[in-house]
């Protein structure tokens, strides 16, 4: 698979619980050299959107007081509000400029800074680059010591950990007509950040991952891994002649399930045991989604390997 | 059918659960004419069981039948378990479905001994080729390699595997003669030379032809059972250390003793000695990844890793003169040393301190742990502490003072009224047979 331009992936922004924000606007009181005035931003929640306004506030020379998607933005009583068409020529200049003032990994970290959904993401984004325009060309990336760039670099750890933890915990299950799916309920929008993992590692079967909580998911046919919407991932499963909700398992699904969990029973060191530390490592949200996690339809019998048990 | 396969499995994952290693890292295996499986180099664990150990990979036995008794193994031959073994076909159906419904990195499989080491190594050779030649499998592959397996095997093991090991077992050879009679060292240290050199060689070859095969890329690891032997932690330290060094060993796992058998020959103990385990994975990570020598972390007048202080901590309550070290100036080696700093911090420090002096704030922002990294280091020239403090202080204000919180592993062991397990030391026991392993290093 080609690597996705983040714009095209880009979407809009489902409400997520809020964060408190770590960016002051503006320090102490006075402009930024460059800007005239403070104003707020509406887009349309694309990253293309946001990149428009980034633009735009360097040719109003406007300071950035809250950049928000449409209808989810709060109007300020005295100050002037952009509402910023996004305009996909202009979002890709901004994006290849961007590499004017800091390495591609950097830039890297600010589309996924994006795909965390934090309320405040959208102005650190935008404090990120005039911080690295300011820099001259020295890279900011490793200047800690700065709330926004380690906040940038927190947030990227965050998206980083979340992403691994997917590449963990999809668990697929195979229907009739061979299509491997699995359902994820992710804490950020990962799904573009895993895409290459998965279409490099199942190249030789069918399989959709789909995220339940935005509604959209990957689906590779043995040629390419695209984007798909959830009419479109329905379609992909029944393609072999079965619907979602009606997919019928693959006769040997259920086998593999339960040879699973035996397996995940079986190789638990009672006497080791430390929930506390199983927690952490796996936290209870997804164990909704894990075929380990799920209610046995047969107790477990611990094996009777010890002399020194009744049962030899 | 599917009863019996859901029991063999049961069986076999279970006799293969005691080692300890899950590594699935290392591996770079690419993905080659859309067949199944890539790796990228790191591995990934795909659950974690109830006592917190990371599930990556399928682990189990090929089969549990073994001719060898050694004491402390739930397999030795006079112990009476259910028995079971796979077939070939089996354990390949395993792993390919397994790891495309995305449970499982891949394969480690092991086994016990059945007629003789050669026939038992076939099988496994068998399985990784079949997984790899028929069924286009690029998933990770740990074999254990069989103890007296002839060289030929080991050379095709290591062309389809990832990585190989074999087990040192216990810390010294004596409680090797005691516990597994039918094992020695040279039988274990022959194949781990053999697949150091083939490892080397592989690697050179590469540098001249890129299409060269590549022998067990992800190298190879041991296991050895702590607090079923009465060595010391320091031996243990110092076998690590020579196995490091002499035979280039990825990693070394210690697996607490977990009581398997009521067996004469080993100490009855109610507690797998957890604690100590920990203690010597964080000194081996301080030997690896934080430059410190074997001989700094325990000495003969020093033979026991204290189990209420990590070892970082020990050394640096040792080596008062070395400290305080200031932040904005130190080298990275040192700070690296600070108790309370670790590898990520450190390397905050170093970075972010070129843009800015750094302050206590910053400190605390990059996960330093001021609570105990405050009596050793100095922030522009000032001391955190207003006045110095004798060693056995600064421990017990570590251990005792405000916020301090003892992990749970610490409270579960030390409140323990279960004692230390007592174990007949014959003194000739004791002695280290650490100049074995000088030769190669």
């Amino acid at each position: 698979m080609k690597k996705p331009r983040p714009t095209s992936l880009a979407r809009r922004a489902p409400g997520l619980p809020a964060q408190p924000s770590v960016t002051s606007l503006r320090a102490g009181g006075a402009l930024p050299l460059g800007f005239d005035a403070a104003a707020r931003f509406t887009y349309d929640g694309s990253f293309d959107g946001l990149l428009s306004v980034l633009l735009t506030c360097w040719q109003l020379r406007r300071w950035p007081e809250a950049i928000a998607p449409e209808g989810a933005a709060q109007g300020g009583l005295f100050s002037e509000t952009h509402s910023v068409p996004t305009d996909e020529a202009q979002a890709r200049r901004v994006w290849e400029g961007l590499l004017r003032h800091m390495p591609g990994e950097a830039r890297t970290n600010l589309y996924k800074t994006f795909l965390s959904e934090r309320p405040d993401r959208e102005l650190l984004i935008f404090r990120y680059v005039q911080l690295a325009i300011q820099a001259a060309g020295q890279d900011i990336s490793e200047n800690f010591a700065d709330d926004t760039v380690r906040t940038v670099a927190e947030i990227n750890k965050q998206l980083f950990r979340e992403k691994h933890r997917m590449e963990a915990f999809v668990r697929f299950e195979r229907t009739q007509d061979g299509l491997f799916h699995a359902s994820i309920e992710p804490d950020f929008d990962v799904l573009p950040l895993i895409a290459e993992h998965f279409t490099k590692r199942y190249a030789d079967q069918r399989w959709l991952i789909f995220d339940r909580r935005r509604r959209y998911g990957l689906y590779y046919d043995l040629q390419r891994t695209d984007v798909v919407s959830f009419d479109r991932a329905v379609e992909a499963v029944a393609a072999g002649g079965s619907a979602v909700s009606a997919a019928v398992l693959d006769e040997r699904e259920p086998l593999f399930q339960v040879l699973w969990q035996a397996y995940f029973d079986h190789v638990n060191i009672p006497e080791r045991k430390n929930v506390k530390l199983h927690r952490r490592h796996m936290p209870k949200r997804y164990w909704r989604y894990l075929t380990e996690k799920q209610p046995r339809e047969r107790q477990f019998r611990p094996i009777a390997n010890k002399n020194n048990t009744a049962a030899g | 059918m599917n009863e019996r396969i859901i029991e063999k499995l049961s069986i076999l994952a279970d006799a293969a659960k005691y080692d300890a290693s899950c590594s699935s890292s290392g591996g770079k295996r690419k993905n080659v004419d859309k067949g199944l499986g890539n790796a990228e180099g790191m591995g990934i664990c795909h659950s974690y069981t109830e006592d917190g150990r990371c599930v990556s990979l399928l682990k189990i036995l090929l089969t549990n039948h073994c001719i060898f008794d050694c004491a402390y193994c739930v397999s030795r031959k006079s112990n009476d378990v259910k028995r079971a073994a796979f077939t070939v076909e089996e354990v390949v159906d395993l792993t390919m479905n397994f790891y495309r419904r995305n449970y499982i990195e891949g394969l480690f499989l092991s086994s016990g001994i059945f007629s003789s080491p050669d026939y038992t190594m076939e099988r496994l050779v068998r399985i990784c080729k079949k997984l790899r030649t028929e069924e286009r499998f690029n998933g990770y592959i740990h074999l254990k390699t069989i103890p007296g397996a002839s060289e030929e095997l080991i050379q095709e093991a290591g062309l389809y595997a990832d990585r190989l090991s074999v087990n040192i077992e216990l810390p010294s050879e004596l409680s090797l003669q005691a516990l597994a009679p039918e094992k020695n060292y040279a039988e274990i240290l022959t194949p781990m030379g053999q697949i150091q050199s083939k490892v080397a060689a592989s690697r050179e070859e590469r540098e001249l032809f890129k299409k060269a095969p590549q022998f067990a890329p992800a190298g190879q690891t041991t296991q050895l059972v702590v607090g079923a032997s009465p060595e010391t932690d320091h031996q243990i330290i110092q076998l690590t250390d020579s196995l490091y060094k002499g035979y280039g060993l990825k990693r070394v796992y210690y697996s607490g003793y977990v009581p398997v058998s009521g067996d004469q020959r080993l100490p009855q103990v109610v507690q797998p000695p957890l604690m100590r385990e920990h203690r010597l994975y964080q000194s081996d990570w301080l030997m690896r990844f934080y430059g410190f020598d074997a001989d700094e972390i325990l000495d003969p007048a020093h033979p026991h890793l204290d189990l209420e202080i990590d070892p970082k901590l020990a050394w640096a309550l040792r080596h008062r003169h070395v400290f305080p070290v200031d932040v904005n100036t130190a080298d990275y080696e040192l700070i690296l040393r600070v108790p309370g700093v670790g590898m990520k911090s450190a390397k905050r420090i170093v970075a972010a301190r070129r843009f800015a002096p750094l302050t206590l704030d910053h400190l605390h922002k990059f996960g330093v742990v001021l609570r105990r990294a405050r009596y050793f280091i100095t922030c522009r020239g000032m001391a955190l502490e207003k006045r110095e403090y004798d060693e056995q202080t600064v421990r017990r204000k570590i251990l005792y003072g405000d916020g301090s919180t003892r992990s749970a592993l610490v409270k579960r062991q030390l409140d323990l009224f279960a004692p230390e397990p007592t174990i007949v030391t014959a003194p000739d026991l004791v002695s280290p047979q650490l100049d074995l392993f000088r030769q190669a290093g």
